[in-house]
C-alpha cells in the first residue's frame, strides 16, 4: 500500500543524504520525494511516497525516528489528507492536436504556461492519480517531456 | 577572562574535561595540528597503533570492558578508510566510541585533494550520528554532543570529521565546555511503559514453561544484578545470545549456556519448547532465530529493547517493553515479588508444579545431549580444540577477560568457557570482524591494567591484525594469546565440508603458515608451541606463569584440523533443529 509520509528534520548539511541513504541502506523504495525549509528555517519539511505493508511501514518510521536529525514524522494516511503535486508536461502541438492537446488540458484544469508553434508547455496541480490520468490522456507519441515535483501533502483540520 | 585556545587545543581540551585517558590513533597531514595539541599536554595517553583498523578495535575493547566511550584519533583519506570496519564492528554490537578524523582543510574539501575522502558519508551507514565541523568555535559543543549520544539510548559510534584548517594554532577562541546538551530532536528514554510492565508480570506468573533469552543489551544497560534478582524470583532458565554472555552467571544451575546456531541443545530445546520466551535486550538475530517462522511456536513473545526499531522487526512481540533495561529490569523483579506474594496458595502450588515439569525436561536434554566439559586429554590423538578452551579455563579460574576473534575458536570459547561476569567476553558478535581479537584485548588491557587478558584465536584472524605485537611491545601489554591453529579457515572449511561436498574452495594454506613461534620472538614476545594434548596443560600453565606476568606469551595451540562446532542449526528448520555431532550431519545429508 502507498503511504505519504511526513518528515520534519533539521535543515542541516547532510540531513538529507541520512533520510535517502537510509532507504538505499534498508532495501525501502522511495517514490517520490519533495524537500524545502518551514516557516521556521532551521527546520526542513521533506515529504515521501513509499509502499509497503503496515509492519514495513512501522519499522520504516521507526528507523527515521532513529536518525539524530528528524524531529518527527507522520504518517499522512493514518489520518485525512490532502495531497497535491505539479506536473509540467511539454506536448507536440501542431495541426489538428494543437486543439485537442488544448481541450484535454481544459478538461483537466491544467494551463499553458509556455507556447511555441510546435509546442504547448502545460501546467497542472492535483493528485499524483490525476496526473498520471492526464499524462495517460495526452497521446504517448505527442509527449516531448515530464517534469514532476513529487507529493507534498498535509492533513486535514485543525493543529495536532 | 575566559581562555584563549586554538581548534586543535579546544578538541583535545574538550576530551579532557570529557573524562577522556586514552586516545587509540595514528598521525597523518590533517590530523598534525591535533597531534601538536596532544604532544603540549599530559592528561591523556595517546597509544600510537599500527594500523588505523587496530585504534578502532582498541577503543572498541576498552568500551566493552570498562564501560566508558572508546576514542579513536586517525587522519584523513587512508587513515578514516581504514577504520571503518572498526566502526562498523562497534555499530553493530551498540558500542560507544567516539571517532575523531581529520579532514583536508575546507576549501579543498570537494577538489580531489591529496588525502581526501568523504569520511561523514563513507561512515554513514555504520554510525550512530557524525558531525562535519563548520567552524572552529563550535569544537567544544560538537565534541560534547557527540559523546552525548554515543553512551545514551542505544549506544554507537560517533564520528567527528575536523577538517585541518578549524585546528590551526594560529587561530583562537574562547574555550568554554557545555556542562549540558539539549538536543531537540535526541532525548532517549531512561524509563519505561508501567502498564506494559504489569502484564509482562502476569504473563510470568501465569507460565509454566518459561525461558529468559538475554542479550547484550542487558550488559550495555548495566542491567545484570536487576536480571539475576529477576530471574532467580522467577526460577526460570537463561538462555544466552553469543552478545549476552556473562550478564547471567554461566556457572550458575539456571544457565542453558548459549543459545542459537552453535548453541546448546538444551537453550534450543528450551526456545523452542517454551510457553514465554522472555526476550531481553536481544533483537531476535538470524543466527538465533533460524527460521522466524519456525520461532518459538507456543510461546508468548515479552520483549525488551531501549530501541523501538527492534521490536517487530522480526518477531512480533505479544508483549513489548520499549525502555532503558536497568530500569524496566528493576520494575519488574520488584512487581513480580510482590505478585507472587500476594498470590493464592493453590495458584503457587501449581505454578510451582509447572516449573518442577519444566526443570525435570530441561534437566533431560541438558543430559541427553549437553556440551561434555569434562574433556580428557588423548596422547594419541590430536588436541581437541575444545579442550584447549576448558585448559584455558581451569588455569584462568574462570576470571579471565576473553577477547575472541571470528570462528570456530569464538565458538568453542563461547561455549567451553563459562563467564560468571558481565564485559569478560569480548567478541565482534553482529558483524563479525577477523582481526578483532588482539586489538580489542589490547583495548581491556588498558582499561583493565593488571587484569588477567586473553585473547582466543585462530591463525586465520590473528594474521589479520598481528602487526599489532610492535604496540604491544611499546606499551607493555602483557596479554596471553591462545591460538587454536588447524591450519585453515575453519569455519569456513567446516561449512564446505558440511554443505559444499568437503571441496574446500580457498580456505587451506597449511604450506605456507609462518612458524608463530619464531614470529611472535621476532616481536620481542614469549612464543610457545604444543601439539601433544598430554602437554597442553603445561603449556597454558607455562603461559600464565608468574615469570611470564609481564609478558605477551602466544601459545601457538596445534589442534584437530578435522574438528567441528556443534551443535549446528540445520538452515531454515526451528531451533530444534540441530546437527549435534558428524555422525549425525552425515544421516542427515
Amino acid at each position: 500500500m502507498r503511504h505519504i509520509l511526513s518528515v520534519l528534520l533539521e535543515n542541516e548539511a547532510g540531513a538529507l543524504s541520512r533520510v535517502v541513504g537510509l532507504f538505499a541502506q534498508r532495501n525501502y523504495n522511495i517514490e517520490s520525494l519533495a524537500v524545502a525549509p518551514t516557516e521556521d528555517t532551521t527546520l526542513s519539511r521533506l515529504t515521501l511516497t513509499t509502499r509497503g505493508d503496515d509492519s514495513k511501514i512501522q519499522q520504516i518510521i521507526k528507523q527515521l525516528n532513529k536518525l539524530i536529525e528528524v524531529v518527527r514524522v507522520e504518517d499522512l494516511c493514518d489520518g485525512d489528507y490532502v495531497e497535491r503535486e505539479l506536473l509540467l508536461i511539454k506536448v507536440r502541438a501542431e495541426g489538428d492536436a494543437r486543439q485537442e492537446v488544448k481541450r484535454t488540458a481544459d478538461i483537466f484544469r491544467g494551463q499553458i504556461i509556455e507556447v511555441t508553434s510546435a509546442t504547448y508547455t502545460i501546467q497542472l496541480v492535483g493528485p499524483s492519480n490525476k496526473l498520471d490520468a492526464f499524462i495517460r490522456a495526452i497521446d504517448d507519441v505527442s509527449i516531448v517531456e515530464v517534469v514532476r515535483s513529487g507529493v507534498s501533502g498535509i492533513s486535514r483540520g485543525g493543529a495536532s | 577572562m575566559t581562555e584563549q585556545l586554538s581548534g586543535g587545543d579546544m578538541l583535545i581540551r574538550s576530551l579532557q574535561d570529557e573524562g577522556v585517558e586514552y586516545i587509540f590513533g595514528y598521525p597523518g597531514g590533517s590530523a598534525l595540528h591535533i597531534y601538536d595539541a596532544i604532544f603540549r599536554q599530559q592528561k591523556i595517553e595517546h597509544i600510537l597503533v599500527r594500523h588505523e583498523q587496530a585504534a578502532t578495535h582498541m577503543a572498541d575493547g576498552y568500551a566493552r570492558s570498562t564501560g566508558r566511550p572508546g576514542v579513536v584519533l586517525v587522519t584523513s583519506g587512508p587513515g578514516a578508510t581504514n577504520a571503518i570496519t572498526g566502526i562498523a564492528t562497534a555499530y553493530m554490537d551498540s558500542i560507544p566510541m567516539v571517532v575523531i578524523s581529520g579532514q583536508v582543510p575546507r576549501d579543498l574539501i570537494g577538489t580531489d585533494a591529496f588525502q581526501e575522502t568523504d569520511m561523514v558519508g563513507i561512515s554513514r551507514p555504520v554510525v550512530k550520528h557524525s558531525f562535519l565541523v563548520r567552524d572552529a568555535g563550535e569544537i567544544p559543543g560538537v565534541v560534547k554532543k557527540a559523546f552525548h549520544i554515543a553512551t545514551t539510548g542505544r549506544p554507537g559510534p560517533v564520528v567527528i570529521d575536523v577538517p585541518k584548517d578549524t585546528t590551526d594554532p594560529f587561530e583562537q577562541f574562547a574555550y568554554a565546555y557545555p556542562d549540558s546538551v539539549s538536543m531537540r530532536s535526541y532525548n532517549p528514554i531512561v524509563t519505561g511503559d508501567s502498564a506494559q510492565i504489569d502484564r509482562a508480570v502476569d504473563a510470568m506468573l501465569a507460565a509454566r514453561k518459561p525461558v529468559f533469552y538475554v542479550g547484550g543489551g542487558v550488559i550495555l544497560a548495566s542491567a545484570c544484578e536487576h536480571l539475576r534478582d529477576l530471574v532467580r524470583t522467577l526460577g526460570a532458565p537463561v538462555a544466552s545470545t553469543l552478545m549476552g554472555l556473562g550478564a547471567f552467571p554461566g556457572t550458575d544451575p539456571l544457565s542453558l549456556g548459549m543459545l542459537g546456531m552453535h548453541g546448546t541443545y538444551e537453550a534450543n530445546m528450551a526456545m523452542d519448547g517454551a510457553d514465554l520466551v522472555i526476550a531481553l535486550g536481544a533483537r531476535f538475530d538470524d543466527r538465533v532465530t533460524n527460521n522466524p517462522d519456525k520461532f518459538s511456536p507456543k510461546a508468548t513473545i515479552i520483549h525488551m529493547d531501549i530501541d523501538a526499531a527492534s521490536i517487530n522487526k522480526i518477531i512480533d512481540a505479544d508483549i513489548p517493553l520499549l525502555g532503558d533495561g536497568a530500569w524496566v529490569l528493576e520494575q519488574l523483579s520488584t512487581r513480580l515479588t510482590q505478585a507472587l506474594k500476594s498470590q493464592q496458595k493453590s495458584a503457587l502450588k501449581d505454578r510451582e508444579e509447572g516449573l518442577k515439569s519444566w526443570w525435570q525436561q530441561l534437566e533431560y536434554w541438558r543430559a541427553e545431549n549437553g556440551l561434555n566439559h569434562n574433556l580428557q586429554a588423548q596422547a594419541d590423538k590430536p588436541i581437541l580444540p575444545q579442550l584447549a578452551i576448558q585448559s584455558l579455563y581451569k588455569v584462568t579460574g574462570g576470571d579471565a577477560f576473553v577477547c575472541s576473534d571470528v570462528g570456530q575458536h569464538q565458538m568453542f570459547a563461547a561455549q567451553y568457557y563459562h563467564f560468571d561476569e558481565p564485559r569478560r567476553w569480548i567478541n565482534s558478535g553482529g558483524l563479525g570482524t577477523m582481526g578483532f581479537g588482539l586489538p580489542s584485548a589490547m583495548g581491556v588491557q588498558m582499561g583493565n591494567p593488571g587484569a588477567t587478558v586473553t585473547c582466543v584465536t585462530g591463525e586465520g584472524s590473528f594474521m589479520m591484525n598481528m602487526q599489532e605485537l610492535s604496540t604491544c611491545l611499546q606499551y607493555g601489554l602483557p596479554i596471553k594469546i591462545i591460538n587454536l591453529n588447524n591450519q585453515a579457515l575453519g569455519m569456513v572449511k567446516q561449512w564446505q565440508d558440511m554443505q559444499y561436498g568437503g571441496r574446500h574452495s580457498q580456505s587451506t594454506y597449511s604450506d605456507s603458515l609462518p612458524d608463530f613461534k619464531t614470529l611472535i620472538e621476532a616481536f620481542g614476545h614469549v612464543g610457545i608451541k604444543v601439539v601433544d594434548a598430554t602437554k597442553l596443560d603445561a603449556a597454558m600453565e607455562e603461559a600464565f606463569s608468574e615469570a611470564n606476568r609481564n609478558r605477551l606469551v602466544f601459545v601457538d595451540v596445534w589442534v584437530d584440523p578435522h574438528e567441528h562446532v556443534y551443535p549446528m542449526a540445520i538452515k531454515g528448520g526451528a531451533m530444534r533443529d540441530m546437527v549435534l555431532s558428524k555422525t549425525t550431519a552425515a544421516e542427515s545429508s
